[in-house]
């Protein structure tokens, strides 16, 4: 193998500045989102957009620093790592800040800190170790479960403050566990569950029974694999539980937001005056954020010359809310591009991930690209009105130093564990 | 195949976002207009609305401030209720009823609280405004009629309805525009062009400032001022002969087809549809279904025309050639066509020929004149289309395409129009009650005043129109290039002369001018109505059509009086009244004008609703009006008269 001489260019550079273009991106549309006046001061640090690019100027050092690290330190480390983020997320129920009915803030002197931000980063770690390791084997129950035990305990603590969004993210996971070698029918049975709750949640408990009934006297008589007649019975029942249990689950357990955001998502009211209502109140953000991006057009209106983000109907729109920003400033091309660029940057991690050397590199790589994934694929949708309302933000374009920060953490450990794949033999 | 999943996975939310994307921005895209962009709000800055003014010069219509007391109800602050609703002259109960109202349409954007301040009240509560909160003064501009006449010319103005909007979106909700007369036949003219201006705002509705510093404003347009041709004093006078009384007067300068007086009866105060009882007294005037105030009957009402009607036959044989002026024919107090008998009050034996028809109206004369143009060609079917196509030509049978805003079509019968009623044969006979303006026939006054106006040109009219002046604007050609008739100048003559003979010696003798020649004709008009579904004649219309003077004719006019039996006793009188006023400026006979005013027809139209039975015409009594009401019409006509001299 020859050695790339050239110690400067080995780091993947099309991340790099994929990362920087959303970054860059991003900012000006947190200028439009959240300027005020008619004349704009860009160094004004009292307005989110002036304390952005300090956070974007600090980015570079962090960017520095996690580069300099040597790509050893984030293997053997990552136990640690793991340990002190979760140390972090349970200290926040003694000495966290409620921010928006969420207790996941340290409040340091002026500035705020979000460790779930930087869980996430950990436990991609901590699981690429395990799964890593030459004694785990992700076919045995007993590793899947440790494994599940290191995704869930973060997703229980953020669950516990209230932050249902980052709760989810951690779903993430099922993506890296596939790629490793998790048996199928964890698949077959989450996309099942799936469809038959929203089978059940829109037409009905009966429709997905119905509808289950059907899948499994067909899958009985007509597959080559045949299964016992009891087997199809299991699954049956299974499938009568969970038709039943998501109603239960959502008219029973869900706070009533949430199934607000549920009703809302799969079209559940009819009644003309009640949606009106919504559209007042819970459904308020998704209907200006949608009038604001349908108000675009093909090439949009124009760097902040947008009437609804200057007036600020969106709220929020600076932070969960600013692809509505993109859709009404830069149009169908401005927003469709930022997809785009998303999709690249996913799928050169992944495809980075495919050829690390080491196992630790590939799952961590495999976790970066799902994780982000999973935050572009809500937010977007949320704000497109695709998915239910779920308040994550969109990495790289949200206003925030913790989240800006976490990611390029989460992507930077990456890009250094990549330009060492090299001496890895 | 593990590796695929998340890679085809991202491409799949990939593509389905940019679908999504082209769903919402290009498929189903609220687009650019900045009019419907409700982060811009609107503020839209009224022109003045144009002035209307008589052909004197009298100004008629003004414009009047208006205040209106608007309430923000987030804004409100406690407040001394007790003497806040002293100001605005309203109790307790109305403040909070007011107030919810408000607060229920919308705590952040400003509501109506109370409209249409009086000057006064508005000078007492302008100095108190600053202690009460969230409640403020909006000054609107409304009419203001600086006469009590014309309210069927002049119309109203009222805020615009939802298919208004929907027509024009020039309008937005609350923009007021005429609904009637004037007002609405030239409003584009009055009203100008509203100024706007952007301003953006954000989603608590606060203004930010102008959008793009107000690059898309725009400043208002003026509304211009109009001069109409009614004469003023000519048409207050008309509507005080008219009072008490129904029907329509239309007087029309024959030289320009310009409208001196449109008169409609019964009518109402313009100054009753202004202000803040505009609605109550809209209802109640919409609400009139046996008087009608707001139907113009000089406009809209639909009649036989009767004996008028024998100008035209007479004008349409001569023309057709079927008869010559001198040719007689002898009534034998009536006409008889097969079993049939048309009653006419000439005495047994008279010999007429055309003037003498004209001037004792001989029902005989004109049913012969009427069968022979029919049966000019031995086709009674070919006759009535050559008759019908005549008299189209004076602007009868269809609207008169001006610009006042109602009218109604009238009818004159062709071949066509009996298809149904006669499909095979078709005799002359069957129709001979048009040979007397009775039938099929139907014309509305102003059409009639139009004819009277062709005849006085002998042969042409110019529509009949409203607009003399618009500021700064030339006349539409519709207005000023005479339409001509299908008849000659010739034959107009032998028929003029037979209607000065009307005054000289026939049917209007009693209603001669000193030295002005009068040319005219009566017409008693039979009419029925259905009551508890029984058909049941009422007292005969008086219907009076003239123009004068004889040469060089000044005014054409069509009156017509319903029940109010014989051309020259009601119409007539104010025909000939009208005639002099116009012309010399004044009247000479008190006595004819004292009769007027004093006598009512309000006893005839209780007939029909009064469940008794009734007698008609000859077995009638005149009412005569109260005192009290006698005195109220003669000082009305003082008050006539001195702002004449």
């Amino acid at each position: 193998m020859v050695r790339n001489t050239n110690r400067h260019f080995k780091f993947d550079w099309i991340t790099i500045i994929l990362f920087f273009l959303l970054v860059g991106f991003g900012w000006l549309n947190i200028l439009s989102a959240s300027h005020t006046g008619v004349t704009v001061d860009y160094f004004d640090f009292s307005q989110p957009f002036g304390k952005q690019l300090v956070f974007i100027f600090l980015t570079f050092g962090l960017v520095i620093l996690l580069l300099a690290v040597d790509a050893k330190f984030y293997e053997r480390f990552s136990s640690v790592i793991y340990i002190i983020s979760m140390l972090s997320l349970v200290g926040l129920f003694i000495f966290g800040k409620n921010v928006n009915g969420a207790t996941s803030w340290y409040g340091i002197g002026g500035m705020t800190i979000q460790p779930s931000e930087f869980a996430k980063t950990a436990t991609a770690l901590a699981v690429a170790k395990y799964v890593s390791d030459l004694n785990t084997n992700i076919n045995t129950l007993k590793d899947q479960i440790q494994t599940f035990i290191i995704i869930i305990i973060p997703a229980i603590l953020v669950l516990l403050q209230n932050d249902t969004g980052s709760t989810i993210v951690y779903g993430a996971f099922f993506f890296v566990l596939y790629r490793e070698g998790l048996p199928k029918y964890y698949l077959t049975i989450g996309i099942s569950i799936l469809i038959l709750s929203i089978l059940s949640l829109k037409f009905g408990a009966l429709v997905a029974t119905i509808t289950a009934l059907i899948f499994v006297i067909a899958f009985h008589f007509l597959s080559k694999n045949k299964l016992r007649i009891f087997q199809s019975v299991f699954i049956l029942i299974a499938a009568i539980a969970v038709s039943f249990g998501v109603k239960f689950f959502y008219q029973s357990i869900l706070q009533p937001h949430q199934q607000d955001r549920i009703s809302l998502w799969l079209r559940l009211e009819k009644d003309p005056e009640k949606l009106e209502q919504m559209k007042r109140t819970f459904a308020y953000n998704l209907n200006e954020s949608e009038k604001a991006i349908s108000s675009g057009g093909l090439t949009g209106r124009g760097f902040m010359e947008g009437t609804r983000t200057t007036g600020k109907f969106v709220p929020e729109q600076h932070t969960d809310y600013i692809f509505s920003t993109v859709g009404e400033e830069w149009g169908f091309v401005g927003s469709a591009l930022v997809v785009i660029l998303f999709v690249l940057l996913l799928l050169r991690i992944l495809h980075l991930a495919e050829l690390q050397k080491s196992q630790f590199s590939r799952v961590y790589g495999y976790g970066v690209a799902s994780i982000i994934f999973i935050h572009f694929f809500i937010n977007i949708g949320m704000v497109m009105g695709l998915i239910p309302t779920i308040g994550i933000p969109l990495p790289m374009f949200s206003y925030g130093g913790s989240g800006l920060w976490a990611f390029t953490i989460l992507i930077f450990i990456f890009v250094k564990l990549d330009s060492n794949k090299i001496n890895e033999w | 195949m593990r590796q695929f999943l998340l890679f085809i996975t991202i491409i799949a939310v990939g593509l389905l976002f940019i679908a999504r994307l082209f769903y919402l921005q290009i498929y189903n895209s609220s687009g650019h207009n900045l009019y419907e962009d409700n982060a811009i709000r609107k503020v839209y800055d009224y022109p003045k609305r144009g002035f209307v003014y008589d052909r004197n010069g009298e100004l008629l219509v003004a414009n009047q401030p208006s205040y209106d007391v608007m309430v923000i109800p987030r804004e409100v602050e406690p407040l001394d209720t007790l003497e806040f609703c002293e100001l605005l002259k309203i109790d307790k109960s109305q403040f909070i009823k007011k107030y919810e109202k408000a607060r229920h349409y919308s705590p952040r954007l400003p509501s109506v609280f109370v409209s249409h301040l009086s000057k006064e009240d508005y000078a007492v509560l302008q100095e108190k405004m600053r202690k009460f909160h969230g409640f403020y003064i909006q000054k609107r501009s409304l009419r203001d009629y600086e006469t009590t006449i014309g309210a069927n010319v002049l119309g109203d103005i009222g805020e615009v309805n939802h298919s208004d909007i929907r027509r024009d979106p020039y309008y937005k909700m609350g923009d007021l525009k005429g609904k009637q007369g004037v007002e609405a036949s030239y409003e584009k003219t009055l009203r100008g062009v509203k100024g706007i201006k952007f301003i953006q705002k954000d989603r608590f509705n606060k203004n930010i400032g102008p959008y793009k510093g107000g690059k898309f404003d725009t400043i208002p347009e003026q509304g211009k001022d109009i001069t109409i041709t009614i004469d003023a004093q000519l048409q207050a006078y008309g509507e005080l002969l008219m009072q008490n009384k129904r029907g329509g007067i239309i007087a029309i300068e024959p030289a320009t087809g310009e409208i001196l007086s449109m008169v409609a009866a019964p009518t109402y105060d313009p100054n009753l549809l202004v202000g803040r009882d505009r609605s109550k007294n809209f209802t109640k005037l919409y609400n009139d279904s046996i008087a009608k105030p707001l139907f113009n009957r000089s406009l809209q009402g639909v009649y036989e025309p009767g004996s008028p009607f024998k100008l035209m036959n007479a004008l349409i044989a001569l023309q057709e050639d079927v008869i010559t002026p001198e040719e007689t024919v002898t009534c034998y107090a009536g006409y008889k066509y097969g079993n049939r008998f048309m009653k006419c009050h000439c005495h047994r034996g008279t010999r007429n020929d055309m003037v003498g028809g004209i001037q004792r109206s001989c029902n005989a004369y004109f049913a012969n004149t009427y069968r022979k143009i029919l049966d000019k060609t031995g086709n009674a079917s070919k006759g009535i289309d050559t008759w019908s196509k005549h008299a189209q030509s004076f602007g009868l049978g269809n609207f008169l395409n001006n610009d006042l805003y109602v009218g109604q079509k009238g009818r004159i019968p062709d071949r066509a129009y009996y298809k149904n009623i006669y499909p095979n044969t078709f005799y002359s006979t069957y129709t001979l009650s048009n040979a007397i303006g009775q039938g099929e026939v139907a014309t509305t006054p102003i059409q009639l005043a139009n004819m009277a106006a062709a005849i006085a040109n002998r042969g042409y009219y110019f529509t009949p129109h409203i607009i003399k002046n618009i500021e700064g604007e030339t006349l539409p050609e519709q207005f000023t290039q005479p339409k001509y008739t299908t008849i000659d100048r010739e034959n107009f003559e032998p028929v003029i002369e037979g209607m000065l003979q009307v005054y000289k010696k026939g049917t209007a003798a009693s209603l001669q001018i000193k030295d002005i020649d009068i040319c005219g004709k009566t017409g008693t008009v039979e009419n029925f109505v259905k009551i508890d579904s029984v058909k049941t004649q009422l007292t005969d219309h008086s219907i009076f059509l003239a123009f004068a003077p004889k040469n060089n004719p000044k005014i054409a006019i069509a009156v017509f009086v319903e029940n109010g039996y014989w051309g020259s006793r009601f119409a007539g009188r104010i025909a000939s009244l009208m005639i002099e006023k116009h012309i010399k400026g004044h009247t000479t006979r008190k006595d004819m004008e004292d009769w007027l005013l004093r006598h009512t027809l309000e006893n005839e139209y209780a007939k029909p609703f009064s469940g008794e039975s009734f007698g008609i015409n000859g077995y009638t009594t005149l009412q005569v009006v109260e005192e009290q009401e006698y005195y109220r019409l003669k000082k009305e006509l003082n008050r006539i008269n001195k702002a004449e001299s």
